[in-house]
């Protein structure tokens, strides 16, 4: 037991390790990526000006704005670049044996990493994301109570391993096809859209708000930047925290199983 | 060298345009010995402007324009339909830079990387001809079908007709905004060998242009406006796809002709201070050995 966890421990610091070499990328480039909002702040406020509306789907113009930079820390902790691509290539590539090889697990080994990663990018992007918080705190209406709070957390931890699984879950397919990166560019795009990424999933009509609610993209950047803005209380945040979690068991569950699928069917070509 | 040596007399350089079909079809080749990548490709990036027209759809339910017409000067806003010729205008430029710039922007790095840009510089051929044109995305120029297809609609739907002037000028104006987002590519490639790091050069592309994707009015107040004079007179990205759209989309009373006027002045200048910082560069090239 104990072996087993001094092992867990060196790959997590081993990995850490390896993000840190690159922090300087990381600040700038985290600094960087908050510019697409400033356009956006320019798009909505030349739509609220036209539309002579207070509100537009429930979100005020500062709300919109607010809504826009919590995706960002919404996506901070969901989004996980490489994690399908890595996945398929090592596949491809037959760097996979190694995890067949040795005794560490695959899957438990590269959530470890993406562990690693996500909290240097954390600590490195703390200061550039504070620097844009307060300056735009003028579009938040203070902080949130605490039950919001706390329930924003929860969200954005579950969003984390969602998206992990999730994507862990697309790269499996790599055991069955050549060319993932096709499928993966068509799961961006429905993500990018569907997610909340490229707007508040609020403004979606009928049908397709419908469509949004039963798939599991919202949760990964709609759902918390909506939480914390207060838009979903009560049982409402209950039922909706639940689902988070029930999505995070099911592509647990989706990952391992085709993972297991994948190996059996890797192996059988005596790769 | 032997005594009766006679070098042969090099009589001209290269044709160009030659040059330049062999690189056009070398890549037509490449791209259809991969058929299925490249409709691939090609879906995908149909894709890709099919969701942002779809997300300005989802607004223009709750507005019915963005930013504000001007009556008094013939200006009725950016209505639905004009701003999908802005749409229209802005895919159709940059399919063409996509298909013909961005994949040598991309080859330059790994030039300057791997220390290839020495033999590009050893041919007796301009340097920023050939590292500007030798690869070619033809699947790119799908949305150039589809922005095509997307004025046509959206002009359909206008309850007002351009004049033959503003017709006529439109080409002109997208070659302008062309040849402006091209000197940009070439002069990151500039900066590219001066830093030697490509990566986040190429995100900077990305989120310079994204400036340019919207209408220059909504660029306003104590922060936009001084926004808008750094991207209209320093780095003229606003007007690439500002005064062709503008042309098509508004009536002749509502152009802007000084800035017409000085797109002309900013795709020369653009050109121009590009192709001085890449010669710079050249002189300043340092090679990782090759």
């Amino acid at each position: 037991m104990l072996a087993q966890v001094t092992t867990w421990w060196t790959i997590l610091r081993i990995c850490l390790e390896e993000r840190l070499v690159y922090r300087g990328d990381f600040a700038l480039g985290t600094l960087m990526r908050f510019l697409p909002i400033v356009t956006q702040v320019f798009l909505w406020a030349a739509v609220f000006e036209a539309a002579r509306t207070t509100t537009i789907a429930g979100y005020s113009e500062p709300q919109m704005i607010a809504y826009y930079l919590l995706t960002m820390v919404s996506r901070a902790f969901s989004s996980m670049p490489s994690l399908a691509g890595g996945i398929a290539r090592q596949i491809r590539s037959g760097e996979l044996k190694k995890f067949l090889i040795q005794p560490i697990d695959m899957l438990g080994f590269l959530l470890l990493s993406r562990i690693a990663h996500k909290l240097v990018y954390y600590v490195v992007a703390a200061g550039p994301f504070a620097l844009v918080f307060y300056i735009a705190r003028g579009y938040f209406n203070g902080w949130p109570d605490a039950t919001t709070l706390a329930a924003f957390a929860l969200s954005l931890v579950l969003s984390f391993l969602l998206g992990f699984f999730l994507e862990a879950t697309i790269g499996m397919l790599g055991f069955w096809f050549l060319e993932v990166s096709s499928l993966l560019f068509v799961y961006m795009l429905f993500s990018f859209f569907f997610s909340g990424h490229m707007f508040p999933i609020d403004i979606l009509p009928g049908i397709w708000r419908t469509l949004v609610q039963v798939l599991p993209l919202q949760y990964l950047t709609y759902f918390p930047a909506a939480v914390f803005l207060g838009k979903i209380q009560g049982p409402e945040l209950a039922w909706g925290l639940a689902t988070q979690a029930g999505w995070v068991v099911a592509f647990i569950i989706a990952s391992r199983v085709t993972f297991l699928a994948g190996v059996r069917r890797y192996s059988a070509y005596g790769g | 060298m032997p005594e009766n040596f006679e070098p042969i007399p090099v009589t001209g350089g290269p044709s160009y345009l030659k040059v330049f079909l062999t690189f056009a079809r070398n890549s037509l080749v490449r791209d259809m010995t991969f058929r299925s990548n490249f409709i691939i490709d090609a879906v995908t990036s149909i894709a890709w402007m099919a969701i942002n027209l779809a997300f300005y759809v989802l607004v223009y339910r709750y507005t019915p324009a963005i930013g504000m017409p001007e009556p008094g000067l013939g200006d009725p806003g950016w209505g639905k339909y004009q701003f999908f010729v802005f749409i229209a205008t802005t895919t159709i430029i940059n399919s063409v830079v996509q298909a013909f710039f961005m994949p040598n922007a991309e080859e330059f790095s790994e030039l300057i990387r791997t220390g290839g840009l020495d033999f590009a510089l050893l041919k007796p051929i301009d340097t920023q001809f050939l590292i500007s044109l030798q690869k070619i995305e033809w699947s790119a120029l799908a949305n150039f079908v589809f922005g095509s297809g997307l004025l046509a609609y959206s002009l359909w739907n206008l309850d007002y007709v351009p004049s033959l002037a503003q017709v006529l000028l439109y080409p002109v104006y997208i070659a302008c905004g062309i040849a402006i987002l091209y000197s940009l590519t070439i002069a990151m490639a500039a900066v590219a060998v001066w830093l030697g790091r490509n990566q986040s050069l190429y995100d900077f592309w990305f989120y310079l242009t994204n400036f340019s994707r919207y209408p220059m009015e909504i660029y306003s107040g104590t922060v936009g406006t001084p926004l808008r004079h750094v991207f209209t007179f320093l780095v003229p990205v606003l007007v690439v796809v500002n005064v062709p759209a503008r042309l098509m989309a508004k009536p002749f009373e509502a152009q802007n002709w000084p800035l017409v006027l000085f797109a002309l002045v900013a795709t020369l200048a653009s050109l121009l201070a590009s192709r001085w910082l890449f010669q710079r560069a050249m002189i300043s090239y340092r090679s990782a050995s090759s």
